[in-house]
């Protein structure tokens, strides 16, 4: 058998996460079908692509949130910083704490804005003094351009936020414990236009610390956020490229027809 | 022509009344229904309500008044006929029919409200009226500060329900003590981990538990829990040799609300929405992680409100009480020894041969409406406890 790292190691050096032969099965759906890809670290990565080719279910294989679906079944190879995800010794539950997800609804729990952002650290034992967590929380905050808004009333409970401003905690949960990956469903989808774009001008800025992906149905947001695109159709992704490179030049078909709207 | 008669007369020509109205109106409308203000249905049923409401109204007042005499029959059928060709005279194009039922409608709906109201105002009122009657011959300091229960025939009984008090509201602790963590810990089972073919055999399973009647849930108290309990526990321990006791009853009872417990967390649970679950699970929680610190404060509300449903049932229970506990009024704690509950007491001072007169039977109403004002207080303080934490969170 041939081993991947030693026949492919330049990609695995420069990537952050290394893909090969992923397939994804429902019960009765072929939903991720072979797909290869190379995310780099310190970029946002956007996934474009009708709905229903299979965005969300890949996003989801990253974190091995399909775990969690009874009928999902999973195949192939994620690397993570050249560690494979799916090895036995590696434990879902810590993945999850360096690959962080949001989602497409804001999900903040209900409990205080303090505790919801304060959740993870404590889950993982990241602080060992409450002061220490009480930093950590205004870190993530600040980060997540929401600290301003909250400051005054962290003991306020988080749900009864606007919806951009949830979407921003939900970020700020996500930062607090320390991934290093950020993977994000069409964080917008829920979200009117002003709040869509301070969730952009946050993306980002994340990209300074992380690797981002992101999951959106807008083109016009894969072009301002992202520097990589790859484009999902039918369960395959038939192209990945720069995103400037895939939207002027798109060198499959299927591509130019989806960005030109005959697709979708 | 008693009332039953004039009522079925009414109620032909109500029937009579729906087609002649329904008619009437099409008529009028030379068959164009566009010409019509309101569908030909609703003309027929307005014509309804003016022939019945009338007509119903005169014969409940004159019912009420005396028995019904011919005369009463004939003033009632006249002036449903009356009404009823009144009602026709009316009927026009834009004669506005549907909003003489919408109206008609709206008040049968209060009508059934108030009657749940009226019913439960009725009850009150008779316990109440009774109550007094009973404190009238016996002073409400003995009554609620008494540690003495013992009722003689022959008069001057020792009547305070402190005894029975303490006795139900042992054996409701103990039975809440049993069932709450089972019956929680089974619904997060059941919701949380269950493959789906384990939960459709196993859920249905417990739901039978609650649909057993309690007096077979008494006898299996009686002729089993109860001697295995004294003579595995009590007799070795040297605590009591009593088969009856409040540990007795209130085991059996824990089983018996195992289900209501379950079943309502269980569906709670179900409702709390997948995000959370996914968004807890995403930061890298465990399952059980997700569970105590997200899912069970998200449910919290409808839990305690399985709770306090639980505690209202076990404060009321009787027959699990009188086959497991027996019938002695006692104040102890020892939870091996027989005692008894408001309930059981309510019972037997109605059984046998009562005299309304006496204390001794009276007091039954009275121990009743404390017990209402028990169960009040705990569905009161329900509905703030979810009040408060919905504002908390919403
Ligand atoms: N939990 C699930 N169970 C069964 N099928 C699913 C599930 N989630 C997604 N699918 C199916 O997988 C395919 C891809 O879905 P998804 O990844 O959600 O697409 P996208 O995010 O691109 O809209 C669809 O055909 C969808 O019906
Ligand atoms: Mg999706």
């Amino acid at each position: 058998m041939k081993d991947t790292l030693t026949e492919t190691p330049a990609t695995t050096d420069t990537a952050k996460i290394a893909v090969r032969g992923l397939q994804v099965h429902y019960a009765d759906t072929h939903a991720v079908r072979d797909v290869d890809v190379d995310i780099p670290d310190k970029a946002v990565t956007a996934l474009i692509g009708p709905s229903g080719c299979g965005k969300s279910t890949f996003l989801r294989c990253l974190n091995r949130m399909n775990d969690t679906i009874p009928a999902a079944r999973v195949t192939g190879e994620v690397r993570i910083d050249g560690e494979d995800i799916h090895d036995p010794r590696v434990d879902p539950v810590q993945l999850r704490a360096k690959v962080g997800m949001v989602f497409q609804k804001p999900n903040p729990f209900p409990k205080s804005i303090r505790d919801n952002v304060a959740y993870g650290p404590k889950i993982h034992g990241l602080t060992r003094t409450r002061a220490e967590l009480d930093e950590v929380v205004e870190k993530s905050l600040r980060r997540a351009a929401l600290w301003d808004e909250v400051k005054d009333r962290l003991n306020a409970p988080g749900t009864g936020l606007s919806g951009g401003q949830q979407q921003r905690l939900c970020i700020a949960r996500a930062i607090a414990t320390a991934p290093e990956i950020l993977l994000m469903d069409e964080p917008c989808s829920a979200l009117d236009p002003i709040a869509t774009a301070q969730i952009e001008e946050l993306i980002d800025e994340l990209r300074n610390r992380f690797a981002v992906v992101i999951v959106t149905h807008s083109m016009q947001q894969a072009a301002r956020v992202s520097q990589r695109t790859a484009f999902f159709h039918l369960g395959r992704m038939v192209e990945y490229g720069d995103t400037g490179e895939l939207f002027t030049n798109p060198a499959d078909p299927r591509t130019e027809s989806y960005i030109s709207g005959r697709i979708g | 022509m008693s009332a039953i008669w004039t009522l079925l007369t009414l109620l032909i020509l109500a029937a009579l009344g729906f087609a002649l109205g329904r008619a009437r109106a099409l008529a009028s409308a030379g068959g164009d229904i566009r010409a019509l203000h309101s569908l030909p249905g609703h003309y027929g049923w307005a014509t309804v309500l003016f022939t019945l409401v009338p007509a119903l109204s005169l014969l409940a007042l004159l019912t009420m008044a005396a028995p019904l005499t011919p005369a009463g029959t004939v003033a009632v059928v006249a002036l449903a006929l009356a009404a009823l060709a009144w009602s026709l005279r009316r009927i026009a194009p834009d004669f506005r029919a549907r909003r003489t039922v919408e109206r008609g409608v709206l008040v049968l709906l209060v009508l059934a409200a108030c009657v749940a109201i009226a019913t439960t105002a009725g009850i009150v009122l008779s316990m109440l009226f009774e109550t007094q009657n009973f404190f009238a011959q016996y002073g409400w300091r003995d009554f609620f500060l008494s540690t003495t229960w013992a009722p003689r025939f022959q008069g001057n009984s020792d009547l305070g329900i402190l005894p029975l008090l303490w006795g139900t509201l042992y054996v409701s602790f103990i039975a809440l003590v049993f069932a709450v963590p089972v019956g929680l810990f089974a619904a997060i089972y059941m919701a949380e981990y269950a493959s789906r073919r384990f939960r459709a055999i196993v859920k249905p399973g417990i739901e039978v538990l609650a649909g057993i009647p309690t007096i077979v849930y008494g006898l299996f108290a009686l002729i089993t829990v109860g001697p295995l309990l004294r003579d595995y526990f009590a007799q070795p321990l040297g605590v009591g040799s009593s088969g009856s006791s409040v540990m007795t009853a209130g085991l059996v009872m824990g089983i018996m609300l195992i289900p209501f417990v379950s079943s309502l967390s269980d569906d709670i649970i179900a409702q709390v929405p997948q995000s959370l679950r996914d968004g807890s699970l995403g930061l890298g929680a465990t399952r059980s992680e997700t569970i105590c610190q997200v899912i069970l404060p998200a449910a919290l509300p409808g839990i305690v409100g399985a709770v306090l449903l639980a505690a209202s049932r076990a404060i009321g229970e009787t027959m699990i009480v009188v086959l497991g506990a027996g019938a002695a009024a006692k104040l102890s704690l020892n939870p091996f020894e027989a005692m008894t509950t408001i309930t059981v007491k309510i019972v037997s001072q109605l059984t046998g041969d009562s005299d309304f007169a006496a204390p001794e039977t009276l007091v039954a109403f009275a121990l009743g409406l404390t017990l209402f004002a028990i169960t009040l207080c705990l569905n009161v303080l329900a509905l703030a406890i979810v009040r408060k934490y919905r504002e908390q969170y919403e």
